[in-house]
């Protein structure tokens, strides 16, 4: 059964994987019907998604598109799928991203032995495990999309992946698997305290009822998962190796969205069923933030190789963003979901500008380039943007985000706050130095030889550019669109937290929780 | 002098074993009257029937609750789940025991006596047709098993374990190649094999004078009078466990497993992967559920402690191993730990997540070894991981399915290795066992690193010259293997009727 007419989630969650059924159908020997077939249908998902978006009551009830249908019965587990403000605009950040990402990667296994049909049914695999993990709103459910989320991503880094694919495949597999399995004790834990039951709400009801220090192992083999996905400090160890090793459009789903499932999770699992828990380790968890944000972005500084450098730009903004999280302020709750989207943005256009640079060089060694800007203008143009997007200079859509957390988290742990303002300096030292190494200054005569070096933006990337660039820009001005979908889920979950705003908030049209 | 009284006697819920028996008998008169031509084709189809008779004896049978043949053989819930799920089984096995084309003339040899290397010895390897006693045999085995679950005393059980014992001893030394290997495991199945027995048949002699007898029943009821010799009960109960654990291979009575299943021809390791596995554990769930109830508080440390230990040694020494067989056979020990922690779950929910993992786990090992036999060169089945690097570029069908049934024994969810994993697990927190769980999910993450291993040659790795090709399964073979992955899938998927059915049959009658 449906509350909203059309079973908007239903389609959308399952859309993709027929997709990716008939892409991998396609035999290898027509690579180009497999890529056009790919792009037509996450454009097709897209469009879905964009109609939900448009069917979402801003101001309804807190889960819309509520379907449920038995699956399990014996344990209680159900087919159910529901989608609060947070979900729906992660949604939307997948539905984007993937025809982005296909359409970057059009080339991408032209030059190799590989089957394209493979490789596109494997991204829209993986896109509809995605949309799985944040449309289930069943425990139980959240969890199988959660582990088989792992699958996809594991053969696209291992199959297509760089020089140390078969490494970084089997890192990521075991981190993202050790992880899982911690949550799925808790999982087991909480269902047989909790009634036996894996309804969100009978669960969050129920889980009140446990005892606290139970609750906090829970809490933590759930928090684990999670931080591990995040990456946070000091989980974050597998994310370079495989955003280094992925091809360059999976590393901008991977660290672009699949990363998002952490931070999800803690809000939307975490924090509502174990308030008392998520209080009792906040400090920890700010803690442990702030080092993250630091300490990744030293990291980055230091790093040669383009696509970990980026890997480690974005383990220090999920610093920012567990920040936001744990400092329990709708305002700077909001901010984090915020920065879930425009970091989803700005890194995965960087990326993919990043990409772009890479294919043309041959190598991902900032010390190969120099100078390139010559060479490429708009290309490096537009990496100096997605550079500024990353470091969130005002005007792109990450400043506003970032600049929510922070006021959010000064107003209740001014400490950090100040402490993790010193990560924007590096950010920006990080992000200028690449800039300056690769497309600034004398150009290096090697590349000057090579004849791909010479072909600035094509068409193509111009369109793979072309929407993020214009939604960062466009999120910068006018982020409320964004922030009043997310802003009543946000006061929700911080409601559950039992944590009170200490002053009313200004927030996007300002509605304060009472 | 008192007249001799016998028993009443219900055939019909003893039909399932009494089919079985029986056309195991005439299997064996056909072998002497039959021409060699038609053995095959002949006993093939009457093994099949007679499993799938007995199956629709048990489903006609399947609200049956009822101790019969004096107080021998209990027929109830958990004894129906058991048996059907052995006869099905079965079937899946002896569909890969009939397999003829992959490996001409099967695989297995007619006389297993020849010296190894002479001149007969090498005519009866390459191409002679296969003997055709296997059948038989199996059915012998496969009688034996559905006796072994339903015994309700301690006599008709160790009867029953020598009877499905022996033929499993015979056939594993009949595999065509590598002919000293298959020798070998045999005899170390059947010495180790036999210390097992005599331990159990040591300990059914304290448990008969502690109890005045042999029956659950009895034994129940001793337990409930505290003035017995507790050193005979406890004496009794551990050398019994000892036999039980042995065939259930579970640490440290597990030493066996690796080399029997590397030796045996691969059909017969699956036969015993999957359904001696299910009686082992059928046999165990009644003794301690339905014998040992009253002391379920005393052998649960210890039997936990094994539990631990078998998921560590399985976990641990699959990591290091290089056949793909020996690995399959410390996973399966891994197995028999997770299935242990549902066992002590001591609870309904224990019965009967233990019954669905058997199940579940029998179709995904079964499927896992009809894949090992098709993976050949000209030696026979390339065993040696190092020569499955690049399956997936010569042969990305078959490479897929290995991998999904490894995901499956990586517990990964939408395979039935998740549900049974989950339903294990669930059950034993329930029971207040947690720290069994907490074991169980270490060791999860252990042994999810030597089945990515594999995944990893299999995709990851360029194919090398020695990388052998796939054979094209027969028919039986594809069979095996199609029920086996659908199964596999389906019990992730849409576990459902299953996890209801072996709920409703968690009811031991006492």
């Amino acid at each position: 059964m449906t509350d909203s007419g059309f079973p908007f989630l239903s389609v959308l969650t399952l859309a993709p994987l027929v997709g990716a059924v008939v892409v991998a159908c396609i035999p290898r020997s027509k690579p180009k019907l497999a890529k056009i077939v790919a792009l037509v249908w996450s454009l097709a998902v897209l469009g879905l998604s964009i109609a939900m978006w448009v069917a979402f009551q801003v101001g309804g009830a807190r889960f819309q598109f509520r379907e449920s249908y038995p699956w399990i019965p014996t344990w209680d587990a159900r087919f159910t799928l529901a989608a609060d403000g947070i979900a729906l605009v992660m949604l939307l950040l997948i539905a984007v991203l993937v025809p982005v990402v296909i359409l970057a990667s059009w080339h991408d296994v032209d030059e190799t032995q590989r089957s394209a049909s493979t490789y596109f049914a494997l991204l829209l695999a993986f896109e509809f495990t995605m949309i799985g993990v944040f449309a289930a709103a069943d425990v139980f459910l959240f969890y199988v999309f959660f582990e088989v989320m792992l699958i996809p991503m594991y053969f696209i880094i291992g199959s297509f992946g760089g020089a140390r694919r078969q490494y970084a495949a089997v890192k990521f597999f075991l981190y993202s698997l050790v992880g899982g399995l911690f949550m799925l004790a808790a999982v087991i834990g909480l269902w047989v305290l909790g009634g036996k039951t894996f309804d969100f709400a009978e669960l969050t009801r129920a889980a009140a009822d446990i005892d606290t220090n139970t609750a906090r192992w829970l809490f933590l083999g759930f928090f684990i998962a999670f931080a591990i996905k995040a990456p946070f400090f000091p989980f974050h160890t597998w994310l370079p190796d495989a955003g280094g090793a992925a091809p360059v459009g999976a590393a901008a789903l991977l660290v672009g969205v699949m990363d998002k499932v952490g931070t999800f999770g803690i809000l939307r699992y975490c924090l509502p069923l174990f308030p008392e828990a998520s209080r009792w380790f906040a400090p920890a968890a700010l803690v442990l933030a702030v080092i993250g944000i630091i300490y990744a972005a030293l990291l980055a500084v230091g790093q040669n190789d383009l696509k970990r450098l980026v890997s480690y730009t974005s383990i220090a903004h999920f610093g920012f963003i567990g920040m936001g999280i744990f400092a329990f302020t709708t305002q700077a709750g909001t901010g984090s979901v915020l920065y879930m989207v425009n970091h989803g943005l700005a890194t995965g256009l960087l990326f993919l500008v990043v990409g772009m640079f890479i294919a043309r060089r041959g190598s991902a060694q900032v010390s190969d380039f120099g100078g390139a800007g010559k060479l490429l203008p708009v290309l490096a143009g537009i990496m100096f943007f997605a550079g500024l997007a990353s470091l969130a200079l005002p005007g792109t859509a990450p400043f506003v985000s970032e600049f929510l957390v922070l006021i959010g988290t000064f107003t209740v742990h001014p400490a950090y706050a100040v402490i993790a303002t010193a990560g924007i300096i590096l950010a920006a030292a990080y992000v200028l130095w690449m800039i300056q190494r690769t497309t600034q200054g004398d150009l290096n005569p090697a590349l000057a030889e090579l004849p791909e070096m010479r072909r600035d933006i094509t068409l193509r990337e111009k369109v793979v550019v072309a929407p993020l660039v214009l939604l960062l820009l466009l999120l910068g001005f006018y982020p409320k669109p964004v922030t009043d979908v997310i802003n009543p889920a946000v006061q929700a979950t911080m409601q559950d937290v039992g944590t009170t705003d200490p002053a009313p908030t200004a927030v996007a049209n300002g509605k304060v929780a009472p | 002098m008192e007249k001799l009284q016998l028993p009443p006697i219900d055939y019909r819920a003893l039909a399932p074993m009494l089919i079985l028996f029986g056309v195991a008998c005439v299997g064996v008169l056909l072998e002497a009257l039959l021409p060699r031509r038609a053995r095959h084709t002949v006993q093939l189809s009457l093994a099949l029937l007679a499993c799938v008779a007995a199956f629709i004896m048990v489903i006609r049978e399947r609200g049956t609750r009822t101790i019969t043949i004096g107080t021998a053989v209990a027929v109830d819930g958990p004894t129906l789940f058991l048996q059907g799920a052995i006869l099905v089984l079965g079937v899946v096995s002896l569909l890969l025991i009939g397999e003829r084309t992959v490996e001409p003339g099967g695989a297995f040899v007619a006389e297993a006596a020849l010296t190894v290397g002479s001149q007969k010895d090498l005519r009866q390897t390459t191409g002679a047709a296969g003997g055709t006693e296997v059948y038989p045999l199996v059915l012998f085995a496969l009688g034996g098993m559905l006796m072994f679950v339903s015994a309700n005393d301690l006599l008709t059980m160790f009867v029953a374990l020598e009877v499905f014992s022996l033929p499993l001893y015979l056939l594993c030394a009949l595999a065509r190649r590598r002919r000293l290997l298959s020798q070998e495991a045999a005899l170390k199945y059947f010495l180790l094999g036999s210390y097992a027995s005599a331990f159990f048949l040591f300990g059914v002699a304290l448990l008969y004078g502690y109890a005045n007898g042999v029956h659950f029943n009895q034994i129940h009821a001793a337990i409930a009078n505290p003035a017995r010799s507790q050193v005979l009960l406890y004496g009794g109960l551990a050398l019994l466990a000892i036999g039980l654990l042995f065939k259930a291979a579970l640490a440290p009575f597990h030493v066996w497993t690796p080399d029997v299943y590397q030796g045996a021809p691969t059909p017969v390791t699956a036969l015993m992967a999957a359904c001696t596995k299910v009686a082992a554990f059928g046999a165990l769930l009644r003794v301690l559920y339905v014998g040992f109830e009253g002391v379920r508080w005393d052998f649960q440390p210890i039997l936990g402690t094994i539990a631990v230990l078998t998921m560590l040694v399985g976990a641990v020494l699959a990591v290091t191993q290089t056949d793909i067989k020996r690995l399959l056979a410390y996973s399966s020990i891994a197995n028999a730990g997770y299935l242990l922690v549902g066992v002590l779950a001591l609870n309904e929910a224990g019965v009967s997540s233990t019954l669905f993992y058997l199940v579940a786990y029998g179709f995904s090992v079964l499927a896992a070894f009809a894949i090992v036999t098709l993976v050949r060169d000209a030696d026979g089945e390339a065993t040696h991981l190092s020569r499955w690097a690049g399956l997936g570029r010569r042969s990305p069908l078959f490479a897929g399915v290995f991998t999904f049934i490894l995901l499956a024994f990586a517990g990964i969810p939408l395979t039935s290795g998740f549900t049974s994993k989950f339903a294990v697990f669930g059950a034993a927190v329930e029971g207040g066992q947690t720290w069994l769980v907490i074991f169980g999910v270490i060791t999860s993450m252990l042994i999810a690193f030597p089945y990515l291993r594999v995944v990893v040659m299999m995709w990851l790795s360029e194919p090398g010259d020695s990388t052998p090709a796939v054979s094209i399964p027969g028919f039986l073979t594809s069979a095996a293997l199609t029920i086996g992955v659908i199964a596999t899938l389906a019990l992730g998927v849409l576990p459902a009727p299953l996890l209801d059915l072996s709920d409703k049959a968690a009811d031991f009658v006492r």
